[in-house]
């Protein structure tokens, strides 16, 4: 049995974010890049599973849709762990290609388990998990907290408005992932370093496609107005200013 | 030609988030010259189902199929993307919360239809459709083109005030042609939380960072949202130390929350924090460090110690009450 892990590369979350070329793209001068936090906890819990021979799995392969300038998050990954890395080399503009491309990948090298995180830090558009599940004609599980596998079996605990459910799903089938899926991201060891270096990052060559969307361009968020401070000594005047001004209470 | 929106139920009743729906799509469907048909899913009554038609929608269809009981995310594309299909709607309106995610990527693919996801505005413009949606995680917005002939749009919650006008719509019951072994997920178990207003449908949100010092200290936070009829909330290491329940973090990694006003007592305002809850309309600040970033993005504050500065609110609120 063998889960898929998909990961985007990601500004670090504590990027300042800048534009350039007219608002038109990322200023990268000076960012991190990171595994997509979601990812990396996807990941972390696809090795937790590898770990207990009970559950039944037998390999974690990490995927990227991404030019080679990407591959050091990949090799990020194989130090934490996965047995072996896919990138298609391709720059994606958007969701839908992203997923065309998975899909792609999947469709000529099956996995029983595909997890995709809930959303990007980036463009948080929370679709390229459900697209591909679509593409693929499985079954997807959005908004998962919980993934259990044994002897091959999943059990997984999704999030629902109000409260939690546990589903069963057939297998091969889309988990997209948030928080409680893993406690804490697990870290590259100094072995998983040195072992990363020779494991395979397999590159493969995209299909064409076209994209739904465009962007036209960023706009920075404006400032908000500046903070108005209340004395401490007189805190019911805040509650009076949330009556009478904001007009909130 | 029409714009459909999918009106979500709970438990055979919608909720604000579900007029915010019908109110958004059917100021769409003006923009774009055709009217809004709201879709539900599940036993809804029909004096339930008129709601949306206050709201706007001129024709509502409602799907009671037993295979769509649970959500299934391909039983219920394959339903609402035939209904789209036999009314020829050319824009579908979702909401951006767990269900709408689960199903609105798969309808992009199943229709060849380009997703603005997370919008929290109307379409800039028609011709060509632009959306406006969050990106960065909050630190900035993007103006995106959809190039499809079919456009899917999520929108954020609370984002859309409800719109209420006299309406008459007309109801339809209908059957999908949707095959049982479509359906591939089953639920075992589910677990409620009742009783409690929910993070997300709050409008008013008191949340408490490390700066509260220890778990025993949530009384007049607590308190205090009771008093607003609030929900309460927590920063990220508040719940990673179980000072408070998972379901209340808030942020990048945890609920992403916009109501009305945001009290965020003894939070720093770190860039993952604010990501899940910038979007509010008001915020408001504790916290004893004049300089904490959470200053940067409030429109109140108070610089002081968390500790006494509650107690105060909740009698301030309190003497308000009472007038
Ligand atoms: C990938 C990633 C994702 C993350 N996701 C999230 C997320 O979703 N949500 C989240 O919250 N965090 C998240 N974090 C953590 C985030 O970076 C911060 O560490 C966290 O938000 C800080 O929580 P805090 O403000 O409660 O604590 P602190 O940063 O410790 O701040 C405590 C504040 O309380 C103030 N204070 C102290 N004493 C008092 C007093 N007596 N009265 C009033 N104020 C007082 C201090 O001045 C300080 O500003 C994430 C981090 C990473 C790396
Ligand atoms: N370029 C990419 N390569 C591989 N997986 C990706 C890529 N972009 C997004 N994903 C996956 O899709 C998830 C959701 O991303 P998004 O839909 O962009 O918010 C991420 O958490 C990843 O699991």
């Amino acid at each position: 049995m063998k889960i898929l892990v998909c990961i985007s590369n990601v500004p670090d979350t504590t990027t300042k974010v800048k534009f350039t070329d007219n608002n038109t793209k990322l200023d990268s001068t000076g960012v991190q890049w990171v595994i997509n936090p979601w990812d990396e906890l996807a990941l972390t819990r696809a090795l937790e599973l590898k770990d207990n021979p009970a559950s039944g799995v037998k390999g974690v392969t990490v995927a990227h849709v991404g030019p080679a300038s990407s591959e050091p998050t990949i090799r990020k990954a194989l130090a934490i762990g996965a047995d072996d890395a896919i990138r298609v080399n391709f720059e994606p503009t958007e969701a839908y290609q992203v997923a065309t491309q998975l899909a792609e990948v999947i469709k000529n090298e099956p996995f029983d388990i595909i997890l995709c995180g809930i959303e990007s830090s980036d463009y948080n558009g929370s679709t390229v998990g459900s697209m591909l599940a679509e593409f693929l004609n499985a079954p997807s599980v959005s908004a998962v907290s919980g993934l259990n596998v044994e002897n091959g079996e999943a059990t997984i605990t999704r999030d629902i408005d109000g409260g939690k459910e546990t589903v069963s799903v057939q297998k091969p089938f889309v988990a997209i992932v948030q928080k409680g899926i893993a406690k804490e991201p697990r870290i590259a060891a100094m072995r998983g370093i040195m072992q990363a270096r020779t494991k395979q990052i397999k590159v493969v060559e995209p299909v064409g496609v076209s994209p739904l969307t465009e962007l036209i361009e960023f706009e920075p968020p404006k400032p908000r107005a500046k903070c108005i401070f209340v004395d401490a000594e007189n805190p019911k005047q805040l509650i009076e200013l949330l009556q009478n001004e904001a007009k909130v209470i | 030609m029409s714009v459909l929106v999918f009106a979500e139920n709970w438990d055979g009743n919608f909720k604000k988030l579900s007029f915010e729906l019908v109110s958004y799509a059917a100021k769409v469907a003006e923009m774009t010259g055709t009217t809004a048909t709201a879709l539900s899913i599940g036993q809804v009554s029909d004096d339930e189902l008129k709601k949306l038609g206050n709201y706007g929608a001129k024709k509502i269809i409602s799907l009671k199929s037993d295979l769509l009981k649970n959500l299934d995310s391909q039983a219920y594309t394959a339903a609402i993307a035939e209904i789209a299909q036999n009314e020829g709607a050319k824009i579908i309106v979702l909401a951006n919360n767990n269900m709408g995610k689960s199903i609105a990527p798969r309808l992009s693919v199943r229709l060849k239809a380009a997703i603005g996801s997370g919008t929290n505005k109307l379409p800039q413009s028609i011709d060509p459709f632009v959306v406006y949606r969050k990106v960065y995680s909050g630190n900035a917005f993007a103006h995106v083109k959809l190039n499809s002939e079919i456009k899917i749009l999520t929108l954020m919650q609370n984002s859309f005030d409800p719109v209420e006008t006299a309406n008459e719509a007309s109801i339809e019951e209908r059957e999908v042609s949707i095959d049982g072994a479509l359906v591939k997920t089953q639920v075992k178990d589910v677990q409620k939380q009742t009783g409690k207003l929910l993070l997300t449908d709050a409008e008013i949100v008191v949340s408490g960072g490390r700066g509260m010092k220890s778990p025993d200290n949530w009384g007049p936070l607590v308190e205090l949202a009771d008093l607003l009829g609030a929900a309460t909330a927590c920063s990220r290491p508040v719940s990673d130390e179980g000072w408070r329940p998972h379901e209340e973090h808030t942020g990048q990694t945890g609920k992403i929350v916009a109501p009305n006003l945001y009290i965020a007592v003894g939070i720093s305002g770190a860039t993952q924090h604010l990501a899940g809850v910038s979007a509010s309309k008001y915020i408001v600040a504790i916290n004893s460090d004049k300089d904490a970033p959470i200053f940067e993005a409030a429109q109140y504050g108070i610089v002081g110690d968390a500790a006494k500065i509650l107690p105060q609110l909740v009698n301030a609120v309190k003497e308000v009450k009472a007038k």
